[in-house]
């Protein structure tokens, strides 16, 4: 019998909501657990860094990296499993596109470390110690990871052969890209793994959408009594649906809420943000100056409304400070 | 027009020189920079025209791509409120330009770096005294030079490629 597929799973800056989602694969997951072999899934099994190491170069089908890369360590991983690797899939919103940890590029890494061990509420920290790269106790050296100042996507550390959207991406989904890679159908490198048309697209939603938006107001969700049915930025809620790849089958909205962007744009589009202000806010209601920024004023934080999955992929890459 | 505007201050020698790419409506403010060098209008040579059939095709995309290819500013000139050759391009330009400058505001673009500004195609000394007094306000501002800090930026994840590049990869493949 030949050698099953070995197929690893790896994560970095992640919340373990992408590994959660193979998990959610279910009955489908025995499927996949019989057709090939996993070699390296640490949230799940004890595989030790040395075992892959060990491997040869290109002997693992394919590699599923979630999470987004902040560390030095993230980085020595993901590319010893590109090197192990002859694919790599970029699985979820934090490996496409820095997902919801590159919000943190909003910040400076002494801001961010000032923050964590001495400000923030509840740290008793007086000699405001910090983590070390190097710390000798005992004439023992430990060490750690660097943190990085910034926030990457996967791809910006390795190539990436294919991407799989969403926070976290849904199990159909899945399985069609543990179908297609198992049975040797896939598109072209480099392709998104979901439909390639806005979400708009196959939300139920979308007959009530009207071509003039024409909005006077934002509102948050709490803040309104929502219509079942009809369109969502009609109603005044910011919906990322037009800038947003289609694939999810539209469930936030179906579930009265609005899409919060996690899959990313379609081919079509370089910078989800920059579009979707674009689309959306060329057609609110008024003309006149102070009145479009009172409209405007009902976002209160662009940065983590238009890039809420994506900064590390918005075209200027991180705040300026 | 009557306001008076420095001319634009000689380049001196070793002074930084901004970088700004102007999209200017073929309707309105291109026809406005054409003569305003009819009339030998006389303004500083730093912005790289782009020509676009209404401000209203400009794609805040653009904006951000200008900048990010090593724009250290971006000036974008239409019609007039009411003028617009396709009635209403410009207002859409407006709104959609207040959200993008908000933004670009909270990634920590200095005001300034952006400008919209209304040009008919009369006023070439509008085009002479917006651009000298963009260039002004650029230089003060100093370079943006987003491909720099790109370079400098990803300086740190480099070191350890070359590093882990190097080393072999084990030679006896076994099965499993
Ligand atoms: S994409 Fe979403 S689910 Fe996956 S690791 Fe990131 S935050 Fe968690
Ligand atoms: S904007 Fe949102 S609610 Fe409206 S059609 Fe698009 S995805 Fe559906």
């Amino acid at each position: 019998m030949p050698d099953k597929p070995k197929v690893a799973f790896y994560w970095c800056a992640s919340c373990g909501g992408c590994e959660e989602a193979v998990v959610d694969l279910a009955e489908d997951i025995l499927k996949v657990v019989e057709a090939v072999d996993i070699v390296l899934w640490p949230v799940a099994m004890d595989f030790k860094k040395a075992d892959v190491e060990a491997r040869p170069d290109k002997s693992i089908a394919v590699a599923f990296i979630n999470g987004a890369i902040r560390t030095s360590e993230q980085e020595e991983w993901v590319r010893m499993l590109r090197r192990k690797a002859q694919m790599v899939v970029s699985f979820g919103a934090c490996a496409n596109s820095g997902g919801i940890p590159a919000l943190a590029n909003q910040f400076k890494k002494e801001e961010i470390l000032k923050y964590v061990y001495e400000d923030c509420p509840g740290v008793d920290n007086p000699s405001k110690t910090r983590p070390q790269l190097e710390t000798v106790d005992q004439g023992r050296t430990v060490t750690l990871p660097e943190f990085r100042n910034m926030v990457r996507s996967l791809d910006e550390v390795i190539e990436v052969d294919y991407y799989l959207p969403g926070c976290p991406p849904t199990p159909k989904l899945i399985s069609a890209a543990v179908g297609a890679i198992l049975a040797g159908k896939l598109p072209p490198k480099g392709t998104v793994l979901s439909p390639d048309n806005s979400l708009c697209e196959e939300c139920k939603r979308k007959d009530s959408k009207p071509a003039d938006l024409a909005l006077a107001e934002f509102k948050r969700p709490h803040q309104v009594h929502i219509d079942p049915e009809k369109c969502l930025l009609a109603q005044g809620l910011v919906c990322m649906g037009p800038a947003t790849r289609a694939g999810c089958e539209a469930r936030c909205p179906e579930g009265n809420m609005p899409c919060t962007g996690c899959f990313g744009p379609s081919s079509r589009v370089r910078d989800q943000g920059a579009k979707f202000i674009s689309s959306v806010f060329s057609n609110i209601a008024p003309k006149e100056e102070k009145d479009i920024d009172a409209v405007l004023d009902g976002i209160p934080d662009p940065i983590g409304t238009f890039y809420r999955y994506g900064l590390s992929k918005c075209i200027l890459r991180r705040k300026l400070n | 027009m009557s306001k008076h505007v420095e001319p634009a201050a000689p380049a001196q020698p070793g002074q930084f020189e901004p970088r700004i790419v102007a999209f200017f409506c073929n309707w309105c403010t291109y026809t406005a920079a054409d003569l305003a060098g009819v009339s030998r209008l006389k303004y500083a040579p730093n912005v790289r025209v782009i020509r676009v059939m209404c401000s209203g095709r400009v794609d805040p995309q653009f904006v951000l791509e200008a900048f990010a290819k090593g724009a250290d500013g971006v000036l974008l000139g239409g019609c007039h409120p009411g003028d617009c050759h396709y009635a209403e391009g410009n207002y859409k330009t407006l709104r959609r330009m207040r959200m993008l400058e908000r933004m670009l505001r909270d990634m920590g673009i200095k005001d300034g770096r952006f400008r919209l500004e209304w040009i008919s195609g009369a006023e070439g000394d509008k085009v002479r005294t917006t651009v000298n007094d963009m260039t002004a306000k650029v230089r003060a501002l100093g370079p943006l030079d987003l491909p720099g800090k790109f370079a400098e930026w990803d300086k740190e994840i480099e070191e350890l490629e070359a590093r882990v590049g190097s080393e072999s990869a084990p030679e006896v493949a076994h099965a499993r």
